[in-house]
């Protein structure tokens, strides 16, 4: 009887290790610091129908970069444990981490970053800016776009699900190859948990990149040819179009690996006539793509940062784009160099090294049309800048080590060494997580209206590059003494445990480097009369979106622009700004289906990981249910007439001149100039004092 | 931002090129008496492999050394408060640049893949290496979580601890038993090859130098992964000989039997010898996954 | 004023229907490259029967034609039910589209009975790795026709209700596509799974 209703759910599931007990208490505490200031301020009704429910890409966007950058530090927490322990643990010592407990730690690392973090904040930044760049008020689906947004939330909860049921995670590896993850080696519900969590996202991401190909497709502003595009837009094309060829290869083989585990199935399993060899095929398919998709919106915000801080045009954008487009292409016949070490005949093992060889040089081109964009520009060292600066070094060094890693014969020696690693995360922090900090902070005035402190943001480049070099470049080297990756303990006669505690020190480093960036954010909103973005184009950009207020109405522009050259935003300016027009605008609903879609569907999955069958039931029919009644709602738009358009841009304008007027905080330091850290401190110990006497609060409290 | 912008640029830079001056010093002092596997090779295939990456890096460098110098000499000859040279929002373009800008790197990746194919092919771990003595077979069967060596023609078997004789040519004919995939390595000696439940994968190598030289597997297969660790040590013909024949009268003796207990989830496992009384031991661990279809052995082009 | 601001509607609605369209293309496409893959799977795994009865000695030839003609037949009325949507003729749609879901439960009564009959006689997706590979790549499509029958249900009582209006035109395009698509499908497994087989 309890097994019918309860699956394989017991008493023993609960928390009961120390990190199980910690994750909970910590999320717990979290849950219920906001829900306490969310009935304090009396703000439940206003977050339901303002953000949660919205179905504006702005603010899902914002969601995503919130929800994204938590699950940065939580990835990155788990990063300095695995640090930790692996500086430790030398010798006789263990550390202060099982083996098993410690591989679920880097396949959680994994995971986490991979789809939680860099993909949550692409479609962050796709949602916001592509829709504006393009000169279109939406996209194509706004239904789409928050069923994928809230589908990656549910995403989010199963990865972090096994902390308060179950307490064990897949300890197999971010990609959970197969036998290893199969019941004969993982019989846990690890696994389940991996395979579920990945699937809903997974299938969110699908839902949003069909959403965004049909956009850029179908809703850029008259006269915008593809050609005319921002590279930024191209970049998220290319990466896309990407998606729907790739995450349907990973959503089938998370089924088959479903099946094995759930039916008894043998299509990877060792005996039964299972194929293991054909799981690393098929997730590698997927998989290499996946780290192109990550990185070609990246490419396409260096692009734009490069012409803007170097105030010229892109150069070769021909080549650029192409160079986009064959990044693209040729990520998809590269996938075996993931595995060059089981076994295949030289012919094959050379033909998939050649392959890779390809890639280099479309991403070459890339490099080159930056290169020749400076050439002869003014150029400004802006925090973006910055970004894109630290980006070029790593990433060349990481796409270098790449090309060794090409070379079957190399990769025999190099395969799955700490080499490997290096590489990887040279690309993928230079690369993808510097193409997201130069984004944030190129479009933050955008976004909230603000302009960063480029002072902090210098010093938190500086962290962020010394911690990086403090760990990674010891990694190259303990690859090249024969460290394999994922090892919780090692001999100390191998030497290795300094550079081990090199890569820690880093890793702290680094965390300052975060702190940093958060300060600066904080440290910006303390000075936002001085950095207020009043124009909307703070940088004297080219492109659509800052031909907007910033932030930007809700519904963009109160006309669709014409568009006559690339650059647009940059030729109108040349031209002459038009002046303000009205015209009815059709506005999409917010709607809740998205959310009640997801948590059924966040249910069933979890009725699948603890085989609970009446909830597995109950849930995909709730699904099913709410998806028809969405679906056949044809009452999911109205109309704001042009006059309440005007009016709404009239308020705007009278609100912000309002804002100007209003007296600054006090906050005891010199305005003249962005903060430093000591002023910061200062402002902050000031602010906190106040809080504490009860008078700025309420104050705060009124001008909000 | 007057007062700020001469530190702007050494401000930055600075503390990033004194740690990375730092580490340089640092990692070289700390590499001192270690063993740097990669280029510390003591056998036949690990040289080449060596060789191969220090040549394909050397090439690549040719490319990106004056790429990356490029990069941050015009980011920093066109900063703006640089006044001196010319400005031109037009330059950068131009059929010519455009052109330069695929052909040169696809001119390297031409160099590249040329060296890249006939490398692999050379390379390639089912190769037979041509050699004057007489090749030695070891079969591998990685299990959980350790290796079972079993040298089918000196009737031998061994448990974490593998002796070649230098100069010999040595196939290592790989499987696995209720153990998902491992990956068998002797970094000083060459390159991995996995070990995988139902396959034979072949890898050949070849001993130089004398020396006792660190094993692992390659490849995370459990919770007993890093323990999973094994000698190799390389002697002469002689000294291996006498080995063979010291092993072969041991008491304790490789059977069904002792092969269940093998099978059997352990960690850390010592390093044991025994004398082989199953002669096809290894065939049948093999056959055990064969369903209704051929024996899959690699793709070996002998 | 009026006049424009209608035109625009229609012109919204229009814009938006090709978008929608559009959109469901790119879906399918998706759709096929997870079949590819259950197809791939299938290749490979064919002969794993561990000594077990093969597909040529399990499989049914008149049985999987017998499948083909019918889900054939039913894109046939599928298309003329298309044609009834254009032209607003409501009663048609609802016969036409009948007949189709009709066709589609026959089919699946079909394939039922081919796996109980599989399962009955100790061939499960658990015996050996071919098994599981025809299951689920034959289930798959065989969840999929399902899925199109509930749909096809629910928007025939909608139209009932509604009549026909232009979302629900629009609704059945896509469930017309989504149809043909698991036809093809079904021809490639006819020809994959089945014939050659028995080849």
């Amino acid at each position: 009887m309890k097994e019918l209703i309860l699956g394989k759910l017991s008493m023993h599931a609960l928390p009961h290790e120390w990190f199980t007990i910690a994750g909970s208490v910590s999320f717990l505490l979290l849950a219920l610091t906001i829900v306490v200031v969310l009935t304090w301020t009396k703000r439940w009704k206003w977050l339901w129908k303002e953000w949660l429910t919205s179905v504006d890409p702005k603010k899902i966007g914002i969601m995503y970069f919130i929800a994204g950058g938590f699950m940065l530090l939580r990835g990155g927490l788990d990063a300095i444990m695995l640090w930790l322990q692996q500086a430790l643990s030398a010798g006789e010592a263990h550390g202060y981490l099982t083996a098993d407990h410690f591989q679920q730690i880097f396949t959680a690392h994994g995971n986490i970053m991979v789809f939680f973090v860099a993909m949550a904040l692409i479609f962050g930044l796709i949602n916001y800016f592509v829709p504006l760049q393009i000169g279109a008020r939406d996209l194509a689906s706004p239904f789409l776009n928050t069923l994928g947004f809230w589908l990656y939330i549910g995403g989010v909860i199963m990865v972090n699900m096994f902390f308060f049921l179950g307490g064990e995670y897949a300890a197999t590896g971010w990609l959970a190859i197969a036998p290893l993850s199969e019941l004969q080696f993982s019989p846990g519900m690890g696994v389940d948990y991996w395979i579920w969590s990945l699937q809903i996202a997974g299938i969110g991401t699908t839902l949003g990149a069909i959403n965004f190909i049909m956009t850029i497709l179908k809703m850029r502003a008259p006269g915008m040819s593809l050609w005319r595009m921002p590279p930024f837009t191209w970049g998220s094309l290319c990466s896309m179009i990407m998606v729907v060829t790739v995450f349907p290869l990973l959503t089938a083989t998370l089924f088959l690996l479903f099946f094995d585990r759930y039916f008894g199935t043998h299509f990877f399993t060792t005996m039964g006539g299972g194929d293991p060899m054909m799981y690393t095929n098929l997730i590698w398919m997927w998989g290499h793509p996946e780290v192109y998709i990550l990185v070609l919106p990246a490419f396409g915000v260096f692009s734009e940062v490069v012409a803007t801080f170097s105030r010229k045009r892109l150069a070769s954008y021909t080549s650029n784009v192409l160079g986009m487009i064959g990044v693209a292409t040729f990520s998809l016949s590269v996938w075996l160099h993931h595995f060059f070490t089981m076994g295949a005949s030289a012919d094959v093992n050379a033909f998939f090294g050649v392959m890779t060889m390809v890639i280099a040089i479309p991403t070459s081109v890339l490099v080159f049309s930056w290169i020749a964009t400076m050439y002869k520009g003014r150029i400004q060292f802006k925090t973006p800048m910055l970004w894109f600066l630290g980006f070029i070094g790593i990433f060349a060094v990481g796409g270098m080590a790449g090309v060794v890693l090409a070379v079957p014969p190399a990769d025999f020696q190099l395969h799955n060494s700490l080499f490997l690693v290096a590489h990887f995360h040279s690309n993928v922090i230079g690369g993808v997580l510097f193409g997201i900090f130069a984004a944030l902070s190129y479009w933050f005035p955008k976004i909230t209206g603000v302009r960063l402190n480029e002072r902090i943001g210098r010093y938190a480049f500086v962290a962020w590059v010394v911690g990086f070099c403090l760990s990674f470049i010891p990694m190259y080297i303990l690859g090249f003494m024969g460290a394999t990756r994922r090892l919780d303990h090692y001999d100390s006669a191998t030497g290795w445990q300094p550079l081990y505690v090199l890569m820690f020190i880093g890793g702290l480093v680094i965390a300052i480097g975060v702190a940093l960036q958060i300060i600066q954010i904080i440290a910006s909103f303390m000075q936002r009369r001085r950095l207020r973005d009043t124009t909307g184009d703070p940088w004297d950009g080219r492109s659509l979106e800052w031909a907007t207020a910033s932030p930007p109405q809700a519904y963009n522009f109160t006309t669709i622009p014409q568009v006559e050259q690339r650059d647009a935003f940059w030729h109108m300016k040349q031209q002459g700004l038009p002046k303000p027009a009205y015209e009815n605008i059709i506005v999409p609903k917010n709607t809740g289906a998205g959310i009640y879609i997801s948590a059924f569907a966040f249910l069933a999955s979890f009725g699948f990981v603890w085989e609970i069958t009446w909830l597995i039931v109950a849930s995909i029919i709730g699904v099913l249910a709410v998806f028809v009644v969405r679906t056949f709602n044809d009452d999911v738009e109205y109309k704001l007439t042009a006059e309440q358009v005007r009016k709404l841009e009239a308020e705007r304008k009278q609100k912000d001149e309002a804002e100007q007027q209003r007296k600054a905080p006090a906050l005891g330091i010199d305005n003249s100039e962005d903060m430093g850290l000591r002023d910061f401190t200062k402002a902050a110990a000031t602010f906190g004092l106040d809080v504490i006497r009860n008078k700025r609060w309420r104050t705060w409290q009124k001008q909000n | 931002m007057g007062k700020n912008r001469k530190k702007n640029g050494w401000s930055t830079a600075g503390p990033i090129l004194l740690v990375l001056a730092g580490l340089a010093v640092l990692i070289t002092l700390l590499l001192r008496d270690t063993n740097v596997a990669l280029f510390n090779s003591k056998g036949l295939i690990a040289d080449e492999q060596q060789s191969l990456m220090l040549l394909t890096v050397g090439i690549m460098l040719i490319l990106g050394i004056p790429a990356v110098c490029l990069i941050y000499f015009t980011a920093w000859r066109y900063r703006e408060s640089n006044t001196r040279p010319a400005r031109n929002p037009n330059a950068g373009h131009g059929k010519l640049l455009n052109a330069s800008m695929w052909l040169v790197p696809g001119a390297i990746a031409l160099v590249l893949a040329m060296i890249l194919w006939p490398a692999t092919h050379h390379l390639a771990p089912q190769k037979q290496i041509a050699a004057e003595a007489k090749p030695l077979t070891i079969q591998v069967v990685a299990l959980r979580w350790k290796w079972l060596f079993i040298y089918p023609e000196q009737k031998i078997a061994t448990v974490n601890y593998v002796q070649v004789p230098v100069g010999t040519p040595v196939t290592f004919e790989l499987t696995a038993d209720e153990a998902p995939m491992s990956s068998f390595w002797i970094p000083n000696l060459g390159g991995m090859l996995y070990a995988m439940t139902g396959h034979v994968n072949r890898l050949n190598l070849l001993a130089t130098v004398p020396g006792d030289y660190p094993g692992s597997s390659a490849e995370i297969n459990g919770a007993g992964f890093a323990g999973m660790k094994f000698t190799a040590s390389a002697t002469s013909k002689e000294t291996f000989d006498q080995w063979v024949r010291d092993v072969s009268l041991t008491a304790k003796t490789m059977d069904g039997t002792e092969y269940d207990k093998l099978l059997k989830p352990s960690e850390n496992n010592p390093s044991e010898l025994y004398s082989l009384l199953e002669n096809d031991l290894y065939d049948k661990v093999v056959m055990k996954y064969m369903g209704s279809h051929e024996a899959h052995t690699d793709g070996a082009h002998h | 004023m009026a006049d424009m601001a209608e035109a625009k509607l229609t012109e919204h609605e229009a814009h938006y229907n090709d978008r929608v369209q559009f959109g469901f293309w790119i879906y399918l496409m998706t759709d096929l490259l997870m079949f590819t893959v259950l197809f791939a799977v299938y290749a490979v795994l064919r002969d794993n029967t561990l000594g077990g009865p093969g597909g040529d000695e399990l499989f049914s030839q008149p049985l999987a034609l017998t499948e083909t003609l019918i889900l054939l037949t039913s894109s046939f009325t599928a298309g003329l039910g298309m044609i009834a949507a254009r032209r607003g003729l409501k009663n048609q749609v609802l016969v036409w589209f009948g007949i189709t879901f009709m066709l589609g439960l026959a089919f699946l009564s079909f394939e039922l009975k081919e796996f109980a009959e599989f399962i009955h006689e100790g061939h499960t997706m658990n015996t050996n790795a071919f098994l599981s590979s025809f299951f689920a790549l034959v289930g798959t499509h065989g969840l999929h026709i399902t899925s199109g029958l509930l749909w096809m249900a629910i928007t025939l009582i909608f139209v009932m209700r509604r009549g026909l209006n232009g979302p629900l035109v629009r609704k059945l395009t896509l469930l017309s596509l989504f149809w043909h698509f698991l036809d093809i499908v079904w021809i490639f497994i006819f020809s994959v799974v089945y014939l050659m087989a028995l080849a």
